[in-house]
């Protein structure tokens, strides 16, 4: 070993100094305790939007000269799944959209019928959890009337959504993306099944055949690619049961902020 | 109704009362949540580090943008891009060293941020946890301040302070600082710096924190448009934050130079002493 490629003692020093203190640092942040505390402040949070904001306020609409240019697709752009390349090919004539779970009427809904159902125009700012935000135009079904038309049972209390793509492959399929929302939100008027985007069918990177439109909260809520829709009473059993694929992975079930 | 230090002799010197308990603990909270919002907010950068101005994002013309791009030998190489300049800030921002000992390609290293690996989800928990405790400590700070007279009485600079200003910075580069009664209360440079972190710093860090949340902006669509939209918000949010951490290192500098006991012993017990002043031979 030369004198040149041997680490300073400094260095050494040095890093083994900060490693001991982020070591500590990340101790801190996987410890179950240390987490719960930290969880209150979601709750804190959630409960003081819920308080002061009417959770039927519309989001801000914009002009259609707001639209951004440069759109991000973030996530996943396009699913490699058989299925859903098959629905990619045949211009998803054949794609049903499910909507099931508590429900008095199950539905099964073509692309066409969908866009039949009441449907809203809206062009709003979304808000990614990475920080940045692109403005666009959305059209799509309203999700409350469809509810309806399906008849929530009493006892469901959220609604599932489940997706064509997988981020993480695993075995038992908790790698699938699923969302979950309560039914306040769900017949929230702006909250809808997007199936244009600007104008134009949804493009395969922004989720076709539908996304949903949860204005309100941030990206990671709007599930893309939907191809199926479950009234639930509770998310536990769902993925590892915090309500939605990135939830399991630390990020907070309520993303209004 | 005067807001009036209480004294006491220690020997020959003189010991106000300086920091209420109150004050006392709030400035200890203060600083812990302080240092978490920043490592936390470190990490919640990671995620997208590139500021714009204006509501949206425009990906392709960021105001100011941390990367790692490949160089010609195929190592890494960590960039800070400023208005169309660039800076090699390899080893520190964009590219620093992970864990194994190899190169990781992240805009803030893993010892500024909180947790130390990459993690949006824990970063957000720490921040907002830490938010609203910085906000209650806030609330029970100020609510004490003005009820008990003491942020009128020390810490809204006088006209003489005003007046005093320009010779005040003068000694204060030469580190030369008040003694005797005149140390008894904060001079007018304090007052400005501790006001404009009270007054200005912390609540646009507050506000353009909350105009980045969906639901808040449903609510109060004119607090984002007040800061020039959201993204404008994320880099005053950022910019604001860069001067607090300027305010705490240029703070900590002149705790060591006015004598970091009697500082320490102010902050920890709320007594400090008047130094004598040097009486001419």
């Amino acid at each position: 070993m030369t004198g040149s490629d041997r680490p300073s003692r400094r260095r050494v020093i040095a890093a083994a100094a900060t490693g001991g203190l982020l070591a500590g640092c990340d101790q801190l942040s996987t410890s179950p305790q240390v987490n719960q505390v930290l969880a209150r402040g979601e709750d804190v949070t959630r409960r003081a939007q819920r308080l002061l904001v009417d959770r039927k306020v519309l989001a801000r609409e914009y002009p259609p000269e707001a639209i951004s240019p440069d759109f991000r697709a973030n996530g996943t752009t396009n699913p490699d799944s058989e299925d859903y390349q098959a629905h990619v090919a045949a211009g998803f004539q054949d794609w049903r959209l499910e909507i099931g779970g508590l429900v008095e009427r199950p539905l099964s809904l073509s692309l066409g019928e969908l866009r039949q159902a009441p449907a809203r125009s809206q062009v709003t700012r979304h808000d990614c959890v990475e920080g940045w935000s692109s403005i666009g135009k959305w059209r799509g079904a309203r999700l409350g009337p469809l509810l309806d038309r399906a008849g929530v049972k009493p006892q469901a209390r959220y609604v599932a959504f489940f997706c064509a793509d997988t981020l993480e492959l695993t075995l038992d399929g908790s790698g699938d993306y699923y969302e979950t929302i309560d039914l306040v939100d769900a017949h929230h008027p702006q909250t809808i099944l997007a199936y244009d985007m600007n104008d134009a069918p949804l493009p395969v990177a922004h989720g076709a055949p539908v996304r949903l439109r949860l204005e309100r909260q941030l990206g990671y809520k709007m599930a893309k690619y939907v191809m199926r829709i479950e009234l639930i009473e509770s998310f536990a059993h769902l993925g590892r049961g915090r309500g939605g694929y990135w939830e399991d992975r630390g990020y907070q079930w309520y993303a209004g902020i | 109704m005067a807001y009036l230090l209480r004294e006491r002799r220690r020997g020959a010197a003189v010991e106000v009362y300086r920091h209420p308990w109150v004050v006392r603990i709030a400035h200890a909270l203060n600083a812990v949540c302080l240092l978490v919002l920043l490592l936390s907010g470190l990490q919640i950068l990671n995620a997208h580090p590139a500021f714009y101005w204006g509501e949206v994002a425009r990906f392709d013309a960021p105001f100011a943008a941390i990367e790692a791009t490949p160089a010609a030998d195929g190592s890494l190489r960590g960039e800070l891009r400023v208005l169309g300049a660039s800076f090699d800030t390899t080893g520190i921002l964009g590219v620093s060293p992970s864990a194994d000992g190899g190169a990781e390609a992240r805009a803030f290293p893993a010892w500024l941020t909180l947790p130390g690996y990459l993690d949006l989800g824990a970063g957000r928990a720490w921040h907002f946890a830490f938010a609203w405790l910085l906000v209650g400590n806030g609330t029970l700070y100020l609510l004490h301040g003005l009820a008990s007279g003491r942020l009128r009485a020390e810490l809204l600079p006088s006209r003489a302070d005003l007046r005093h200003l320009g010779p005040s910075i003068i000694d204060h580069l030469r580190l030369r600082f008040p003694t005797g009664e005149a140390a008894r209360h904060y001079n007018g440079l304090q007052k400005l710096a501790y006001l404009g972190v009270i007054a200005i710093a912390l609540p646009a860090m507050l506000l353009t924190g909350l105009v980045m949340s969906p639901t808040v902006h449903a609510w109060l669509p004119w607090l984002g448009t007040l800061f020039g939209g959201r993204q404008s918000a994320r880099t005053i949010h950022f910019i604001s934050a860069m001067a607090l951490v300027a305010f705490v290192a240029v703070h900590l500098a002149m705790v060591l130079a006015a004598g970091p006991l009697n500082e320490l012993r102010a902050i920890l017990t709320g007594w400090y002493r008047l130094k004598p002043t040097r009486t001419p031979k």
